[in-house]
């Protein structure tokens, strides 16, 4: 799997979209910074774009590589290993190569910034470990959808409105229960959906610390406990890394039944 | 003049006659109690160190109370400890401690009533019910002291200084924490507190109530469950204060309840759950303050009429305003708002289209608090965004005309 | 060698394989024909483990392979369209192929005869199909294996690839090794396949050599052989 992985990675690495990707991050992080002089703002503003652009990016990395490696795949297929090592390499390449795009790519402008010595270091962190789970939950989704469609351009369409459905539409029909059911007690309901959407769960771990002022003026009593404690972070931790876990548990359930 | 005079020499003839009474175990008089039946006007009674089971201490006549260091007067848990019933008295550098709870009668470290020209400082009060509980009285200083308790709720917790109808105080250089208000007016005019700091308090860090033409400046309110309250008072002046991290339901860094004539201005207020919230709140100009990552920087609630915001760095704030109306006589301009996206084409410093403070999202959140919970989602900046073009629910001329490019307090 | 046992795939509703059943001997150059859509591509695949069958089994060298991996070591196979990632080398490809096998391989030599040295350091993505192909057979054949499947081997070749191509299939065979290959072009299939298999319709229409072929139908020519035996079928 290792070996595969490797070659998964030098691939995406040497492609020119890695590249555009990570200057385009690199070049966000430089404006940020040093356009704007002011830590806080910058990590608001690379929030809102992350939360939006690290799953579009990894849906679109995610089919467009399966599809596009389809005969390769094959290629290895014939080779003495075991399928799932195959995906599973491919998987976690395309997922490090992105990580590693936005990690740098932001990283670079920050660390120049002097980001050790600010305050804001902590929340800065936490944006790219949230941003590097988005890449590997979206991978593994887009590369599930990929797997189960044959059909290329079909199989794009559903990945593209996957992303519109959990990155908008999720939170649209989210808004309007809240809304409607409005003399109900919501607040488990609220955290509930909030934990079926993994970029709904990665906002609210950065709300957790950017806009815990506001989060606290709950008066619901659940809400209270999980925002106001160390809970609801390590409840939403562990709920990201399920979203990982069990998306790759049905990429190797479907691998084992999938003619190529 | 005639008045003058007399007081003059009638205090001279103090100081001529002033004699000094020392208070310790080994010492001829080893009570405050007795110490204090011996003293004439004017004398001075220096408490040694050592602690001393006493309560219910009454001076009834103008002296001055010194403590030297390592002094500690143990109230025991019982009830109230020391009682000034005089003018022209003074007490400094003693550490009270232990005052008995009880929720019919406001027991207090110091209790002082109908007194003129006190001072009362460097003293430390602990595990107080009330600290300093001052009724009827005029020209106090309450100066450099401690006061702390650790309650748990407001029924059982006393305010650090509670002052009931008083004129011309002077509070500065304070500490309270544990308390239920870390500074209480009721009924006092003309005063001043300054140089404060006021943190873990249940209730406020400071609380006025009926009180006009105060004065507060430089002080910090921390981690309250509201910074402030200001409620039925008119010609309060504000400045130079720090309202920061007041977390909670109903926790705000200010709150403004039927005042009126109100100068607010050079504050700063950081990480409160709302900075402030205004409710029938008329004729007040917020000038210079900034709002830094506030849940709501500013809240109006309801009857807020001719309020001026102009010059205020709103920055990184959740939310920077909620309305609860769609009908606005409150004025904004010339502020800087971090979230503003406008341009500045004419290289003025101001924005050239205006800046609506009122999101679309924020109105929701009045309605349905759950809804903050999808607070920065991009469904929710669309929404923001189709309001912002054409106003439906938020009030349409709520705008700054004129947002600035730059912070002002950078 | 190879068994296939009482094989059944379905596509859906569309039946592909119908209770095939193959025998294949040791060594010799076996020929899998068919018109489209017979089965010919899924058969090679379920021999590979890329495709599963729904019934059946199929017993390589003694050992079924449904589910397992480790056979294919011995086993070289040559697919029909040659994609590669196209932002590594060629030589990044060879090494990478190789580096995933524990077996050692001869890839110099083959680099060699088909005049592939200059392309060693370009990017795959930048090759001409039939550069591809090439560097495809040069995969397939740089290691020593008991069975090769070659699929469509002769797609985009220039003639000179070709008579090497052919060259190399004959001296593989030379070593008693088996070779499996599916094609339409019928003149290779004269020139080199030993035996022939005609699947049709799921199943094993013809099994047995050109010869015999020839004989049952009547026909000399190889091309109008096959026309025959699917004619009869569709009659």
């Amino acid at each position: 799997m290792l070996k595969i992985l490797k070659y998964s990675f030098y691939d995406l690495m040497r492609s020119r979209w890695s590249y555009v990707y990570f200057l385009f991050y690199l070049i966000l992080g430089f404006v940020l910074l040093f356009l704007n002089n002011d830590v806080d703002k910058a990590v608001i503003t690379l929030m809102n774009i992350i939360i939006v652009l690290t799953p579009l990016i990894g849906t679109i990395f995610g089919v467009m590589y399966y599809y596009n490696s389809r005969e390769f795949t094959e290629l290895l297929l014939a080779q003495p290993i075991n399928r799932s090592k195959i995906f599973m390499g491919q998987y976690l390449g395309i997922s490090i190569s992105l990580t590693l795009s936005l990690v740098l790519g932001l990283g670079i402008p920050f660390v120049l910034y002097g980001l050790f010595k600010s305050a804001a270091i902590f929340n800065f962190s936490l944006l790219l470990l949230v941003g590097a789970f988005l890449n590997f939950i979206f991978v593994a989704l887009s590369y599930n959808i990929a797997l189960s469609t044959e059909n290329k351009i079909k199989g794009f369409g559903y990945a593209i409105l996957m992303w519109l459905f959990l990155a908008v539409i999720y939170d649209g029909i989210f808004l309007i229960s809240l809304v409607v059911f409005n003399s109900y007690p919501l607040d488990k309901f609220s955290l509930a959906a909030t934990m079926f959407n993994p970029i709904d769960l990665s906002r609210i771990l950065i709300l957790l610390k950017l806009d815990i002022s506001a989060l606290l003026g709950y008066t619901g009593a659940v809400f209270r406990k999980f925002f106001g404690t160390n809970f609801g972070m390590l409840i939403s931790m562990g709920v990201l890394v399920l979203w990982v876990v069990l998306p790759v548990l049905r990429m190797n359930l479907k691998l084992r039944k999938k003619d190529f | 003049m005639k008045y003058k005079i007399l007081f003059f020499f009638f205090f001279i003839s103090f100081a001529v006659a002033a004699k000094q009474i020392v208070v310790c175990q080994s010492c001829t008089v080893k009570t405050i109690k007795e110490a204090i039946k011996m003293a004439k006007d004017g004398d001075e009674i220096l408490i040694k160190k050592g602690v001393y089971k006493e309560q219910d201490i009454v001076i009834d006549k103008p002296i001055s109370l010194i403590g030297e260091k390592g002094a500690v007067i143990d109230g025991n848990n019982v009830g109230g400890i020391l009682i000034f019933q005089t003018n022209n008295f003074k007490i400094k550098g003693l550490k009270i401690i232990n005052v008995g709870l009880s929720y019919t009668i406001e027991y207090a470290a110091i209790k002082v009533i109908k007194a003129n020209n006190f001072v009362i400082e460097d003293c430390i009060m602990e595990n107080v019910f009330f600290g300093i509980l001052i009724e009827k009285s005029k020209k106090g200083i309450i100066r450099n002291n401690k006061i702390s308790s650790n309650r748990k709720n407001e029924a059982s917790s006393g305010n650090g200084i509670h002052i009931w109808s008083g004129e011309e105080m002077k509070i500065y250089n304070n500490v309270m924490f544990g308390l239920r208000d870390g500074i209480y007016f009721e009924f006092v005019k003309n005063s001043i507190a300054h140089h404060n700091l006021s943190y873990n308090n249940i209730r406020y860090g400071l609380h006025f109530m009926f009180s006009n033409n105060n004065e507060y400046h430089h002080n910090e309110f921390r981690n309250n469950g509201a910074g402030v309250a200001v409620m039925f008072s008119k010609f309060t002046t504000m400045h130079h204060n720090k309202f920061r991290l007041n977390w909670g339901s109903a926790s705000y860094g200010l709150l403004l309840k039927e005042i009126y004539d109100a100068e607010i201005h050079d504050n700063l207020f950081e990480q409160n759950t709302i900075g402030i919230n205004a409710e029938g709140s008329t004729r007040i100009n917020y000038k210079n303050n900034t709002f830094l990552r506030n849940g709501w920087a500013v809240k109006i609630a309801g009857a807020c009429y001719s309020n001026i915001f102009t010059h205020n760095d709103f920055m990184n704030n959740s939310l920077d305003l909620a309305y609860n109306s769609n009908i606005n006589d409150n004025k904004f301009d010339n502020n800087y708002w971090s979230e503003y996206t406008g341009y500045d084409l004419d290289k003025d410093g101001i924005g050239d289209v205006p800046y609506r403070p009122v999101k679309l999202f924020s109105y929701i959140v009045n309605k349905t608090p759950e809804a903050l919970i999808l607070l920065r989602s991009l469904f929710v900046d669309i929404i923001n965004f189709s309001e912002k073009v054409s106003p439906v629910f938020t009030p349409d001329d709520l705008m700054d005309n004129n947002p600035l490019m730059k912070r002002i307090n950078d | 060698m190879i068994e296939f046992k009482n094989l059944h795939k379905r596509f859906g509703k569309l039946v592909v394989l119908d209770g095939l059943d193959l025998d294949i001997s040791k060594g010799g150059i076996f020929a899998i024909l068919g018109p489209n859509g017979s089965g010919k591509t899924t058969l090679i695949k379920c021999l590979l483990g890329m495709v599963i069958p729904n019934k059946g089994d199929i017993i390589f060298e003694k050992k079924s392979v449904l589910r397992q991996w480790a056979y294919r070591d011995n086993l070289n196979y040559l697919p029909q369209i040659a994609n590669f990632p196209p932002n590594l080398t060629v030589i990044e490809l060879i090494n990478m192929v190789k580096n995933l096998r524990p077996k050692t391989a001869n890839s110099e030599e083959l680099i060699e005869l088909f005049g592939l040295k200059s392309f060693l350091d370009k990017k795959l993505g930048n090759l001409s199909g039939g550069t591809k192909q090439k560097v495809n057979i040069v995969l397939a054949f740089m290691f020593d294996s008991d069975l090769i499947v070659l699929d469509e081997p002769t797609n985009g070749l220039d003639p000179i690839a070709l008579i090497q191509l052919k060259k190399m299939i004959q001296k593989e065979k030379d070593k008693g090794k088996t070779i499996l290959i599916t094609t339409h072009i019928m003149s290779f299939v004269d020139e080199v396949a030993d035996e022939i298999v005609f699947l049709l319709d799921g199943k094993i229409y013809f099994k047995g050599t050109i010869d015999a072929l020839k004989k049952q139908t009547n026909n000399d020519n190889l091309e109008h052989a096959i026309a025959n035996l699917i004619a009869k079928q569709y009659a």
